[in-house]
């Protein structure tokens, strides 16, 4: 049996203060190698919150949340870096890129980072990724001499740069006309089908969603439903 | 590691004037405190030197610590005596040349017989008092910097002349004589003598200048009544900072009041300690300064770079790393202020060094200037130090980001 990439067991989290906020509650799912995973929802449901906790960038303060099976909420700080940086990629709906970067800098980042590999094999992979992403001319500018679509773009070569197990993308294509949308929802369908890495992204734009293998959709925290997307989604009991 | 400088030197230099302002700060800092260690040094020792060869290093006096307990209070417990005459015993120390021989056979040094006598000279119509210094010539020049300090004629003049004096130049003109005139010397308790002027002398030390003369140690021992006994035994030593334990050693020989250059000037010695405990609080108020322009220049920089430090977080970055970046960052600020500051405190000290001026009380034109390589380190040091610790708090700040508060925020 498959370990899952990731897996949600009865996670949610809670912001508590002067008034008690719950941002997602009682979550419980499995990321498996190969899944295009789209998560949407009305504004405000929680999808980023899920996200956020899937990328261990959030702890949950119920349930648990495994990474390559591992359990991860006792995790300390450190720890948690080491496995975003080792085998989850973001994408942001702002790119988040370092603006001082090239776009080939901003790529080398993680792979510097993780330091596995020597400074040429480095170089190479970073421009590879970005001459796949139709970046080849690109390599030596700076975020803010490039398109948002090309931005988003060198933010997927930065996500996939560490060769991680999962993409976890939050409203990718947000910021994008529809032409620089299509390019990167086609990129992440070939990350799937060609690299068979996992991708999971939120999006409110049912379009995209629909291109996703399988759609959870979130209200109120919850899971709502989650299915494959033949448009006859299976509703889960929550 | 490279990463880390790659990201810290690209926003250091990503904001140049900022950095500039930083280094400029640091550098100011460290210029100026190298300046006054400097000067405040170079000033203490000048000082001290000019005690210091103004004068013998240890004074042997025909004193005593204590004053000397009286018979009738040392035999006498249970009577009372009233208006009793107390035992007086003739000034001056006895058996000087077997004292003197002793001495030499340990100290590392010279040593010389003198009287020393407070006396008026009347000269014209004018009538000053003065201090007059009997000496011994030939010993005399290894045991002072008279010999070199002569003006006119030599310190081998005042064999020249029966009773000879060399006086002060300043004392020579308050006097209106010149070599070769004669005065009259008189003291309260031994016999009045003519003195012709056979040498002028110049210290460089108002004090000495206008209220020195010199004479023949015979000539002082008849001036001051007390034939073949001296007052003092001045000793030279070879190592000036050991003076004080050589003191103290010869006056637990041979019991007479030996007093150290050190305990002579034990009040401006003190003082020196309270200036240098005030150079001490200005140059690190001065360092304190600088590093409040390295803490606000880092501070902004992480907060410019709150955006950048959630995304290097969420990519996996340790806090560990970020809180370097921001260090490394102080670093180079601190590093490059160091090495300006230290270019900056040697042209301030070379400037400062060729101001002129005119004391009427030394010979002085210049501020002495002390060049110590330990000025730069120690400043450097601290300016090195402060910077890191300016650095460190925005840094440590900037590592608890927590990628998703920012992310978030910016969805």
């Amino acid at each position: 049996m498959t370990t899952p990439l990731i897996e949600a067991r009865k996670a949610g989290r809670i912001l508590r203060g002067e008034i008690t906020t719950t941002l997602v509650t009682d979550i419980s799912l499995s990321v498996m190698p190969g899944e295009f995973v789209s998560i949407t929802g009305p504004s405000g449901s929680g999808k980023s919150s899920l996200l956020y906790l899937l990328g261990l960038l959030d702890i949950p303060t119920e349930g648990e949340v495994l990474v390559g099976g591992e359990a991860t909420r006792a995790l300390d700080e450190n720890h948690r870096a080491d496995l975003r940086l080792a085998m989850l990629g973001f994408v942001f709906q702002f790119h988040f890129l370092l603006p001082e970067f090239s776009a080939l800098d901003n790529v080398l980042l993680p792979m510097r980072a993780l330091g596995r590999m020597k400074d040429a094999q480095m170089r190479n992979r970073a421009t590879d990724l970005l001459t796949t992403l139709g970046l080849a001319d690109h390599l030596w500018k700076r975020p803010d001499q490039l398109s948002g679509g090309q931005r988003q773009r060198v933010a997927i070569a930065r996500a996939l740069a560490n060769q991680p197990s999962v993409i976890l993308a939050d409203e990718p294509t947000g910021n994008l006309d529809t032409v620089a949308s299509a390019q990167v929802v086609s990129i992440l369908r070939r990350i799937v089908d060609e690299e068979k890495k996992a991708v999971v992204i939120v999006t409110h734009d049912p379009g995209l969603a629909a291109k996703a293998d399988r759609q959870i959709q979130i209200i109120d925290g919850r899971i709502a439903s989650d299915g494959l997307s033949a448009n006859q989604p299976a509703t889960v009991a929550s | 590691m490279t990463l880390v400088i790659d990201i810290a030197w690209t926003h250091v230099t990503a904001r140049l004037r900022q950095t500039f302002v930083g280094i400029f700060g640091v550098a100011t800092g460290i210029g100026f405190s190298v300046m006054m260690a400097g000067l405040m040094e170079g000033s203490q020792n000048d000082f001290i030197r000019q005690l210091v060869d103004s004068m013998p290093h240890i004074a042997v006096t025909d004193e005593q610590r204590r004053a000397p307990i009286q018979p009738a209070t040392e035999q006498f417990d249970a009577v009372e005596f009233r208006s009793l005459s107390t035992e007086t015993e003739r000034r001056g120390i006895k058996n000087p040349l077997a004292l003197i021989e002793a001495l030499e056979s340990w100290i590392p040094g010279a040593v010389a017989p003198s009287v020393t006598t407070k006396a008026l000279i009347h000269s014209g119509g004018r009538d000053l008092a003065v201090t007059v210094i009997g000496i011994d010539p030939k010993r005399e020049a290894r045991v002072s910097k008279l010999e070199s300090q002569m003006k006119e004629g030599q310190l081998s003049s005042l064999f020249k002349a029966s009773n000879a004096i060399i006086l002060g130049d300043g004392l020579a003109q308050k006097l209106g004589v010149t070599v070769g005139a004669t005065l009259s010397l008189a003291t309260t308790t031994g016999t009045p003598v003519f003195a012709r002027v056979v040498g002028l002398s110049h210290a460089g030390n108002r004090m000495t200048d206008d209220n020195q003369a010199v004479v023949l140690l015979k000539t002082a021992q008849i001036l001051d009544g007390r034939t073949a006994l001296i007052n003092e035994i001045r000793i030279r030593v070879d190592d000036v900072m050991a003076a004080e334990e050589i003191a103290n050693r010869v006056e637990r020989q041979i019991s007479y009041k030996s007093t150290s250059w050190q305990e002579s000037h034990q009040d401006i010695l003190s003082a020196f300690q309270i200036r240098n405990a005030i150079m001490v609080m200005v140059v690190g108020a001065i360092l304190l300064v600088a590093s409040f322009g390295t803490y606000n220049i880092i501070s902004t920089i992480t907060h410019e770079k709150t955006h950048d430090i959630a995304i290097m977080k969420s990519v996996g970055l340790r806090a560990a790393t970020v809180r370097s970046i921001f260090v490394l960052e102080a670093a180079f600020i601190g590093g490059a202020g160091t090495i300006i500051g230290w270019i900056l405190g040697y042209l301030l000290c070379f400037f400062v060094g060729m101001i002129e001026f005119r004391s009427g009380f030394t010979d002085m034109t210049h501020l002495p200037i002390l060049y110590a390589p330990k000025h730069y380190a120690v400043a450097g040091g601290v300016g090195m130090l402060s910077s890191l610790i300016a650095g460190y708090f925005p840094a440590r700040k900037a590592a608890r980001v927590q990628p998703v508060d920012i992310i978030r925020g910016a969805s």
